[in-house]
């Protein structure tokens, strides 16, 4: 390992909280470090933890895994889903189903008008949209999180103008 | 002595040489060999299984003029660090100068097993070539050959039975290896290529299964899908390993009804694995094969949910190995408890190697409860998320027998999760009530006193691996001292120094290996063991940032990154790259 301070970060020691006795030869734990912090610096360590260089490709972090974060309205904690691990949008909604115990979101995509639910996502431009209307690897790559809305929740506007209303919400937040 | 002698002639040598057939593992071999020089004599001529489990503490001369007979043949190659991207690509163990010696000298070879060697085409096309009773190629770990040299396989081994590629790196050349085996070869009885990327001829599989009545264990890549692999499995319901690729239909679909129906119909399917992608939905599939089931390895199966594994396992009520991803979460591994009482090793895999989700590991209570539910439970691979000692303490009363247990902890210095204290007391209870331990892995935060107790009693402990643990060379003392049956010591990053490294030079003539790397020896005490120890090749390795100028010597006070010794018969190897200095 690097003996120079840039490579502190990186540096792993051991060591009892507040780095007590031992002198130079015991290793702390990164003093960079500060909760929160810990997972990073243990990226950091060259073939930690330690699996085999076969298996690190396969799953976790592996090739392009994508979670999303989901969220139900009424539901009080959002799920995480991995797109990458379904093949088109009913798979998805299967999945969703399943997380959120709850049934009828696929009829959103056939029948929207009379359907309990919308589902939407947050696209990379921040907008707002549908699910259902881009092919299914369009959607994976642009997404960036959704939302199961429950029409109830729309207040007698039409999904359309409710879309309208999210966005502008955003806009404000991100000023 | 007379009587000796006299009782000695008694037995003639065939029935020497019979007795000696029932010895079948090496060490009663070696052992037999050592008893007196007739005896030696005899146990070399006979012998047909030879393991090596280092290739370059012997080399291809020396087997071929002990063991003339010899038939097959396992290699172990690089450090076992090398796993985790420690050793560099072109370190070495080529079995190439193998191959050529066994050809020159009419060995009758049938058998080869390799693990972390490499490997090329050309090795394997000669190997392909010279041995006529060629039968059972396993291939570990390996690198360095791609398709191309297993379509010389497939082509000239006109008896094989088996192929086993288990986690290599092989380069696809877009052959049609699989075509390869001509439509005499029905001799097949294991044929594992799961770790391949490409494609394979899907439709030459399907016919040198049908051909091969003897299959008994198959293990498909990913580029199989599960269309093929249902027609396939109506040719062989004889099997009894199953490793799926592609895992991924319309549940509703004839397709995975046909599925489950052929699966009912392979009524020996008794270790299952694959899934190499998967829709979680289309697992019901294999209930039908469930039952029987003794091992069952979901590790490299991402994304199954942790409701999904527990509906799996809830069916495999006689399972005895279980390989699965932290996915399962401590309430999954609840269910395995209550249903696998049979289960004998457990490995969990952490699914999300950069902490990005951290809902999806498990902790102490997981690893408890499997204690809890599983008393035959002897091999552990556990990476977790936290621990406790008050966990590893109940888990050392709940399973004394184990022989493997290794702990990998995804924070490599966490202390106990409760206490904040190390978790010394946590592995000494586990080496203490596990008087058959053989090999340990200790991670977490650890002082020497860990090492103290781990010398204390593990006395049966043959290897060892220690990473960010202990506080002076009193720990690394502790282990060489107290561990007399210690064959292979790996340390990485621990602040064990020249004094620990030089105090015992002889212990090491009775291990296989000591890896040592971002420890505290430096150069000058690995050229003060290699000067006082002959039988020990001293290699570091020398390369990144640490690396020094050929041509000077460098001081004996620089720390060295990476040492990797063992003991030999042959001393230094002749085929070590630059980079590897050999002291």
């Amino acid at each position: 390992m690097a003996k120079n301070g840039l490579a502190l970060e990186t540096e792993l020691r051991l060591g009892l909280p507040g780095g007590g006795g031992g002198g130079e030869k015991k290793r702390v734990f990164s003093d960079m470090i500060s909760g929160g912090e810990e997972e990073k610096a243990v990226v950091a360590v060259v073939g930690w933890p330690p699996v085999r260089a076969y298996r690190r490709k396969i799953g976790g972090g592996g090739v392009g895994k994508m979670y999303v974060k989901v969220s139900m309205d009424g539901a009080p904690f959002l799920r995480k889903i991995d797109l990458t691990n379904h093949k088109c949008y009913s798979d998805l909604f299967v999945s969703i189903e399943q997380l959120f115990g709850c049934f009828g979101i696929e009829e959103a995509l056939k029948d929207s008008e009379n359907s309990e639910y919308s589902p939407i996502y947050e696209d990379k431009d921040g907008d707002w949209m549908l699910l259902g209307d881009v092919p299914w690897e369009m959607f994976v790559d642009s997404c960036k999180r959704m939302r199961i809305m429950k029409r109830s929740d729309a207040n007698g506007l039409q999904a359309i103008d409710l879309l309208k209303e999210l966005g502008k919400k955003d806009d404000r937040s991100e000023n | 002595m007379c009587l000796f002698r006299d009782m000695m002639s008694y037995f003639p040598e065939e029935v020497l040489e019979h007795v000696f057939d029932f010895l079948t593992s090496h060490r009663d071999r070696n052992a037999v060999s050592l008893v007196c020089k007739s005896w030696y004599s005899l146990e070399r001529f006979s012998r047909e299984k030879v393991f090596i489990g280092n290739c370059y503490a012997v080399n291809p001369e020396r087997l071929i003029a002990r063991f003339p007979r010899v038939r097959s043949l396992t290699l172990k190659g690089k450090p076992h660090f090398a796993d985790f991207n420690l050793v560099p690509h072109d370190w070495g163990g080529d079995v190439y100068p193998w191959i050529e010696a066994m050809t020159k000298n009419g060995i009758n070879l049938e058998e080869l097993r390799l693990k972390r060697m490499l490997v090329s085409d050309e090795s394997l096309e000669l190997l392909a070539k010279s041995f006529p009773n060629f039968k059972s190629l396993v291939l570990v770990s390996c690198e360095g050959f791609t398709t191309d040299g297993l379509a010389a396989i497939a082509s000239n081994c006109r008896f094989l039975r088996e192929l086993d590629l288990q986690e290599n790196e092989v380069d696809d050349r877009k052959g049609h290896w699989l075509s390869c085996f001509p439509d005499s070869c029905t001799s097949l009885v294991s044929l594992n290529f799961a770790c391949l990327k490409g494609e394979v001829n899907v439709a030459a599989l399907e016919r040198l299964v049908a051909r091969c009545h003897n299959l008994r264990s198959l293990r498909v890549n990913h580029a199989v899908p599960l269309e093929a692999l249902q027609k396939i499995l109506v040719k062989a319901p004889q099997i009894n390993d199953l490793g799926t690729g592609s895992f991924v239909h319309d549940p509703d679909s004839e397709t995975s009804k046909k599925m489950k129906n052929t699966l009912e119909n392979c009524k020996s399917v008794r270790s299952l694995s694959g899934f190499l992608d998967v829709n979680p939905h289309c697992l019901p599939a294999v209930y039908p094969i469930c039952t029987d089931l003794t091992s069952l390895n979901l590790s490299y199966a991402p994304g199954i949910y942790s409701n999904e594994l527990i509906k799996l396992i809830c069916h495999c009520k006689k399972l005895e190995r279980l390989w699965i991803l932290d996915t399962i979460g401590d309430k999954g591994l609840g269910a395995v408890a209550s249903t696998c009482k049979e289960l004998q090793e457990l490995r969990v895999f952490p699914s999300d190697l950069y902490g990005a989700d951290n809902a999806a590991a498990v902790t102490e209570e997981g690893l408890v409860s499997i204690s809890a539910g599983c008393p035959k439970l002897n091999s552990l691979l556990y990476f977790c998320q936290q621990m406790t000692n008050a966990a590893l303490i109940t888990v050392a009363k709940n399973c004394p027998n184990f022989i493997r247990f290794r702990l990998c902890t995804l924070n490599p210095v966490i202390p106990d999760a409760v206490t904040n204290l190390p978790l010394d007391e946590g592995f000494g209870a586990i080496v203490q009530s596990c008087k058959g331990l053989k090999r340990l892995s200790v991670s977490g935060r650890l002082t020497d006193q860990v090492f103290l107790y781990i010398g204390m009693y593990a006395e049966q402990l043959e290897m060892l691996s220690i990473a960010f643990a202990g506080d002076s060379d009193k720990g690394m003392l502790y282990v060489l001292n107290g561990c007399k049956k210690l064959k292979k010591l790996e340390i990485r990053d621990s602040p064990f120094g020249n004094a620990a490294l030089l105090s015992d030079m002889g212990k090491y003539e009775t291990m296989r290996s000591l890896w040592m790397s971002s420890c505290e020896v430096t150069y000058g005490a690995c050229k003060t063991l290699a000067e006082k120890m002959p039988t020990l090749n001293v290699e570091i390795i020398n390369e990144g940032e640490d690396q020094v100028e050929a041509s000077s010597s460098p001081d004996a006070r620089h720390r060295v990154e990476k040492m990797y010794l063992y003991r030999t018969l042959v001393g230094p190897r002749r085929d070590a790259p630059d980079f590897v200095w050999t002291l």
